[in-house]
């Protein structure tokens, strides 16, 4: 009887474990396919890009240092960039936190009509025509949103459509106790 | 088996034959199909084949099951774009696997390196094997001692 012991029990443990996982991925908790980011901690990458509002104007990394923000990649090209994009608008009218856009591949013109049919909820949106500033940030699909703190360190990364949960639950306890 | 079933099953054997050969065919075809990046990136072979070989061991990031080299995704073509600069700019093939790692980690790497992370996952197999041979030992050694065994070890 107890011969069967060992086998039942390594047959629970493993079925256990799928099961966990299997659930996990089931309710969202747990997505296989996002990447860990390795710029979590370290420094944000630096740019410099045209102004997307205002195309003689530019975004400068260096220029928001010291104050926290949020980066968010966007294209008006992705679908889930015109879902997510109420929640950017209410985000920039509750929370005290400049919203930067990154225009990911995109043109001007098209972003412009965008934001002003949908609503601008940047402080400022960069231009990256040519996709350099996303594979900076280790960008592999819009949207994304990335939060930095006041010393220029990336905090979280969010992969995928900003909801108020998300917000809420990820960003929010950051943005008060992380002046960091 | 009656005559009619004989034949019926016949055909099913030969339908199966042509599906097989067809299978074959069309594995034999896959090299034939062309490349999503055709361009060629470099005119000296030496650049070309480090080009090539760069890659195809660079994950695409949107696809995640294919290669820079194999994907037509956009970023896929803006990797390619970045390698080709970096090895036009005289980068080693060490300084651009760390430029893309620095960026998005190992896992845009086919073929992970041993860190902390990775180590469970390289020595998975060996661990496997050794799990395996240790029970195979075992069920042979509890057999080897049963009583009704042929060369008369038995214990009481």
């Amino acid at each position: 009887m107890w011969r069967h012991l060992g086998p039942a029990l390594a047959f629970i443990l493993l079925g256990g474990l799928f099961a966990v996982v299997l659930v996990r991925i089931g309710n969202g908790r747990l997505d296989v396919r996002e990447i860990q980011s390795p710029l979590i901690g370290k420094a944000a990458p630096s740019f410099r890009l045209a102004s997307v509002t205002d195309g003689s104007q530019w975004v400068d990394s260096r220029e928001l240092a010291g104050k926290m923000y949020v980066l968010n990649v966007w294209g008006t090209w992705c679908a889930a960039c015109r879902d997510e994009h109420p929640v950017l608008l209410e985000i920039a009218r509750s929370a005290h936190v400049p919203i930067i856009g990154l225009d990911w591949k995109d043109e001007p013109e098209t972003a412009r009509e965008f934001l002003a049919t949908l609503g601008n909820p940047y402080a400022a949106v960069a231009a990256d025509r040519d996709g350099r500033v996303a594979i900076d940030w280790g960008v592999y699909g819009a949207p994304e949103t990335f939060l930095v703190s006041a010393s220029g360190q990336v905090l979280i990364k969010q992969v995928g459509p900003m909801t108020p949960q998300i917000w809420s639950d990820r960003f929010v306890p950051l943005l008060n106790g992380g002046a960091r | 088996m009656s005559a009619s079933r004989l034949r019926r099953s016949a055909r099913g054997v030969s339908s199966g034959v042509a599906g097989l050969g067809l299978a074959l065919l069309l594995l034999l075809l896959g090299p034939l199909a062309r490349a999503i990046d055709n361009d060629v990136a470099f005119a000296d072979a030496l650049r070309q084949g480090r080009y090539e070989h760069l890659t195809s061991e660079l994950r695409c990031l949107v696809c995640q099951n294919q290669t820079v080299a194999d994907s037509n995704a956009d970023l896929a073509a803006d990797l390619r774009r970045q390698v080709r600069e970096m090895i036009a700019a005289g980068q080693t093939d060490d300084a651009i696997k760390t430029y893309m790692t620095e960026r998005y980690g190992d896992f845009v790497l086919y073929d992970p390196p041993w860190t902390a992370r990775t180590y469970l996952l390289w020595s998975a197999p060996v661990l496997l094997v050794l799990i395996a041979l240790l029970s195979v030992a075992r069920v042979i050694r509890r057999r080897s001692r049963m009583p009704w065994s042929e060369d008369g070890e038995a214990t009481p």
